[in-house]
This record gives C-alpha cells, sequence and structure tokens, in this order.
C-alpha cells in the first residue's frame, strides 16, 4: 500500500532543477536540442508505461498514437493553414479516438499477439498517410516555419508535457484505476473474478496512454516544422525506442522511463557523434548495437531496469566497495 | 429461500461431456459441500457459475435472477466470490495490494478501500504477511490470500476451490477455522470443493456428490459417506 506522500520533496527538487536549468547554465543550441529530446522521450516512454509497465498490455506500435498527434497537428495545417499550435488541443484527442478504434480489435489479442497487433497498427498508418497525399502531402511531408527561434520556449512546454503526463500515471495508480490495471497485467482471470471489467480497464489505460503520446506528437511537429511519415510512424525510432526507454529504465516504474530516457538519448549522441569527435568516424554507426547490447545487459541482469532494481544496484556497488577496502 | 440453483447444467468440450444435467439449489446461510473423484467436473462447475466458460444448455439463478449470461466481472460484482484451486495471486503485487485491488469492487475511494483490506487481512490472519510479495507466499498464505481477495469484493455466496489442499494439519485447523467463521460472522453462504475428508465432512451442512460429470447422490455429510455409489466411485466396485 502506498502510504508515501503522493509528490516527495525530490520530485519537486528535480522539477524545479528542470525548470531552472536554462537559467543556470548558458547551453548552446545543441545541448538545448538534446534537453528537449530527452523530455520528448520522457513522455513517450512514460505513456508507453503506462500501458505496458503497470497494464500488461504490450504495444510495438507506440508511434501510431505518436505520429497521428504529429498529423493532428500537421493535417489542419497543411489543409486550412491552420495554426498548429492548435495541435496541443487536437493530437491528445485525435489519439485517444485512434487509441479506441484501435483498441477494439487489439484488445481481442493477448501477449505477443496483442504486441504484433499494435506493430501492425503503426506500419499500416505510415504506409497509409504516404499514399494519400491530398492528405498529407505524402512523403514530401508537411513543413511549417516554426514560430520562435529560440528552443527555450518549446523546453518549458515538452516539460509541462512531461509533468502532465508524469502527473498522470501517479494520480491514477493510486486510484481504483491503477489497483485494476495492476490486477490486469498480474492475472486477467483472477482480475475478472474481484469483478475487474478488463475490456473497460485495457480501454481507459490505453486512453491515457495514447493521449499523452499523441501530445508528444503534436509537440513534435510544432517544435520541429516537418514532418513525414517515414519519420513519425517510425518502427525502429518511436515505437521501439519507447519500449527501450521503458525497459532501460524500469518497467512499471514512475521514474523510470525518464531516467532510461536520459540514458538513451546521451548514449546516442555520444555515439552518433562518435565521442564527440575524439573517436573515428565509423564508431558514429554503432549507436543501435551499442544500445541494443545495454538493453540485453539489462534483460539479463536488471530485470526490473535501473529505477526497479535500484536497490539490488546500490547494493552490488557497496558490496564492491567493501571488497576493495578489506584489500 | 435458496440463493443458488443450478437448472440442468450441462457442460461439453468437444466431444466430452465435462458436466451432465446438474441440478443442486444452494440455501441462504447454508455450507454445501461438493465432491466426487478427480475430473468429475467440480471445478468446471465453478467455472459455469462464474462464467469462464459458457454453459451449454441449463440455467444457472443466483437469487432470482437468471446469470446463465453474464459476464465473469458482472458475476463478481452480484456477489459470487470465488477462488482458485490453481491459486491466482496478484504476484509482484504485496499480499495488501491484492486485497486492495478486490477491495475496490465495492469501494470507491482509496481510503474506504483501505479500511476493507485491514478488516479482511485480519479476518483471514494475514496481517503479519501484509507487505510482503504475494508471490512469494507459502501455499497455505497464497490460499488463504484466495480466501482474502474473494472476501474483499463481499460477496453473498462464496465458492471455494480446494483452500485446504496441500495444508499441514495445523494449517488445516487454521482454514476450517475461517472458513467457518466467513459464515457463522460474515453471513456468507458458501459452497465448498474438497478432497480432504476431514474439512468436507466436518464443515458441510449438506452435500452433493458427483462423478463423471454426473450427480450421484445428495444428502447430510452421514448419508453421503454411507452410499454405496459414492463409495464405488471413490474406491471402486470392489470395495466391500
Amino acid at each position: 500500500m502506498h502510504n508515501d506522500k503522493f509528490i516527495s520533496k525530490s520530485e519537486i527538487g528535480i522539477f524545479i532543477f528542470a525548470l531552472a536549468l536554462p537559467f543556470i547554465f548558458d547551453f548552446s543550441p545543441y545541448i538545448q536540442g538534446l534537453l528537449i529530446f530527452v523530455v520528448l522521450w520522457v513522455v513517450l516512454g512514460t505513456s508507453w508505461n503506462l500501458l505496458a509497465g503497470y497494464t500488461g498490455q504490450v504495444s510495438f506500435g507506440h508511434a501510431a498514437f505518436f505520429g497521428i498527434g504529429a498529423y493532428a497537428a500537421g493535417v489542419p495545417f497543411f489543409l486550412f493553414k491552420v495554426s498548429p499550435w492548435w495541435g496541443l488541443l487536437f493530437g491528445g484527442i485525435t489519439a485517444v479516438i485512434l487509441g479506441y478504434l484501435l483498441g477494439i480489435v487489439v484488445f481481442r489479442l493477448r501477449g505477443p499477439y496483442f504486441a504484433l497487433g499494435t506493430l501492425a497498427a503503426a506500419e499500416i498508418l505510415r504506409i497509409a498517410f504516404g499514399q494519400e497525399e491530398w492528405l498529407t502531402n505524402g512523403h514530401n511531408g508537411i513543413l511549417y516555419m516554426t514560430t520562435w527561434v529560440s528552443k527555450y520556449p518549446y523546453y518549458f512546454i515538452i516539460l509541462a508535457i512531461a509533468a502532465g503526463t508524469i502527473l498522470t500515471v501517479k494520480v491514477v495508480m493510486r486510484r481504483r484505476e491503477g489497483y485494476y490495471f495492476l490486477s490486469i497485467r498480474e492475472d486477467e482471470d483472477a482480475a475478472s473474478a474481484i469483478g475487474i471489467n478488463a475490456s473497460k480497464y485495457k480501454n481507459i489505460s490505453m486512453g491515457l496512454s495514447s493521449f499523452w503520446a499523441g501530445m508528444a506528437g503534436a509537440f513534435y511537429f510544432i517544435y520541429m516544422g516537418f514532418i513525414d511519415p517515414e519519420t513519425v510512424f517510425a518502427l525502429h525510432n518511436i515505437s521501439i525506442i519507447s519500449i527501450l526507454v521503458g525497459i532501460i529504465g524500469g518497467v512499471g516504474t514512475i521514474w523510470g522511463p525518464a531516467i532510461g530516457a536520459i540514458i538513451m538519448v546521451l548514449l546516442q549522441e555520444t555515439f552518433r557523434s562518435a565521442f564527440f569527435g575524439f573517436a573515428p568516424q565509423w564508431v558514429s554507426g554503432m549507436h543501435a548495437f551499442v544500445f541494443g547490447l545495454l538493453v540485453i545487459f539489462v534483460i539479463l541482469y536488471l530485470p526490473g531496469g535501473v529505477v526497479g532494481d535500484w536497490d539490488l544496484i546500490r547494493k552490488k556497488l557497496h558490496l564492491k566497495r567493501k571488497s576493495e577496502m578489506k584489500k | 429461500m435458496s440463493i443458488l440453483s443450478l437448472k440442468n447444467v450441462t457442460k461439453n468440450f468437444g466431444g466430452l461431456t465435462a458436466v451432465n444435467n446438474v441440478s443442486f439449489d444452494v440455501e441462504e446461510g447454508e455450507i454445501l459441500g461438493l465432491i466426487g473423484p478427480n475430473g468429475s467436473g467440480k471445478t468446471t462447475i465453478f467455472n459455469l457459475i462464474n462464467h469462464f466458460f459458457p454453459v451449454s444448455s441449463g440455467d444457472i439463478i443466483f437469487k432470482g435472477n437468471n446469470i446463465t449470461h453474464k459476464k465473469t466481472h458482472e458475476i463478481a460484482m452480484l456477489g459470487i466470490g470465488r477462488t482458485f484451486q490453481v491459486v491466482k495471486p496478484l504476484k509482484r503485487l504485496s499480499v495488501a495490494d491484492n486485497i486492495m485491488a478486490a477491495a475496490f469492487s465495492r469501494e470507491s475511494t482509496f481510503e474506504g478501500a483501505k479500511r476493507v483490506t485491514r478488516e479482511v487481512l485480519e479476518f483471514t490472519h494475514l496481517d503479519h504477511v501484509a507487505h510482503q510479495k504475494a508471490g512469494g507466499l507459502p501455499i497455505a498464505g497464497r490460499k488463504r490470500l484466495e480466501i482474502a481477495k474473494a472476501l474483499a469484493t463481499r460477496p453473498t455466496l462464496l465458492l471455494l476451490d480446494e483452500t485446504a489442499a496441500g495444508l499441514n494439519p495445523a494449517e488445516l485447523d487454521e482454514a476450517i477455522d475461517i472458513i467457518r467463521a466467513i459464515r457463522s460472522d460474515l453471513g456468507i453462504t458458501i459452497i465448498i470443493v474438497e478432497h480432504i475428508m476431514k474439512v468436507i465432512m466436518n464443515i458441510s451442512d449438506r452435500i452433493h456428490a458427483i462423478a463423471y460429470g454426473t450427480t450421484i447422490t445428495e444428502g447430510s455429510p452421514a448419508e453421503v459417506a454411507a452410499n454405496p455409489t459414492v463409495i464405488e466411485a471413490y474406491l471402486g466396485s470392489d470395495y466391500h
């Protein structure tokens, strides 16, 4: 039972620190961009974690919600020159509608079949949005002059979205819905025997998860000023990374995806820039490989992720230090 | 008035008839024992009552309502709780959180669910392991957690499926006390499936015996124990 406070002091501290970050340091635009991507991945990872980590419905198609959110901001702009900022209203809602429709089909499936169903859904959308040029401008994508040159306003917006996502998880997990999500994850039959309408609560979980993924998508278009189907519906760059961020940080933990996002972006940038120019150029192609190794390591030795198995990590480090002291 | 009635209930799995034209009534406040050799269809009857499987034919009436085609979660909300022979704890949750999840079926607030959880923990003598992970409990604890989860949904009828199997004699006595208290203190009607004769003969007001999915007899524990068809079903026809 959660007897701990709803929001701890250290959590408030982390949020204030994140808010103050741009005022403390004079970051280059490159670092500013990385910060935004870290927070964007916190949103996507946390959203995936709500559905997969807490409710046990392992989605392999989170790009579907991210992409539909991005196009909810992009299509009205492309067709009618409606400001993409409306996407922050429509993005989440559109993704929820998609999630509900998708749920009718994929919630009939369990386990790996559910994963394949969601993966297929995202791929169908990727191809369809590439074909329907009248609606989406096809593979040419949709281009928009971003509102501000400075990156800081975007940083605060995505930070607000991330705070909303994490707060959603925290609120829900203390309520009936949260307990029902966990029960469904652990054993759907046992859950229905204690009166839980599993399909209803899976839909609620899907709705909350897809809302924030859609918001992240809408933000992406507003911030980047360009989207095409291959980017926003990408299997490897969106769906899979959502999963990896969750797994590395810790499935079914509040702060796991946040830690996972930081590790993922740091690792990706370190390799992509070939250790900031200090390593030979061929290293830059290695980030996916190293990330794969890291995932294997985490699954084998830290199945709870960095946050879920934090006690284990601390114990190991502690023992090591002790044995070194004895020498 | 009978709280639950099975009327000519039949269940076929392909060519196999697991439950064949079984009818019985459960009176409010009684403990009905359901016995039969392995594979005779006892657990299947439970799975039909709470609609894990649909019946092939027949009707199930609970408190005057036909619940034959209601869904599992709806049946739980109507007031039928059950435990599982192969226990189904929510493994990665603590014992208390397992009960919390069930308590939310009647309580909408966190505090309300917590209060019910405390009551149930105390009633089932699980308070000392409340914060352990359910997956790590020994079998006696997991069996009792099954009862605790079912009780937290505030049932009026409880289906107990071999909750005493695998317990040592001391645990067995504790389990019998708890089951008796469920009826006497909480006023819950019980149908109990059990292989351990010490439990079933001690606890039940009436016993319904089945073999190969068919009713063979029904009566008081003493009558059923003396019935030659029951003896034959359990021990074979050579035993005289």
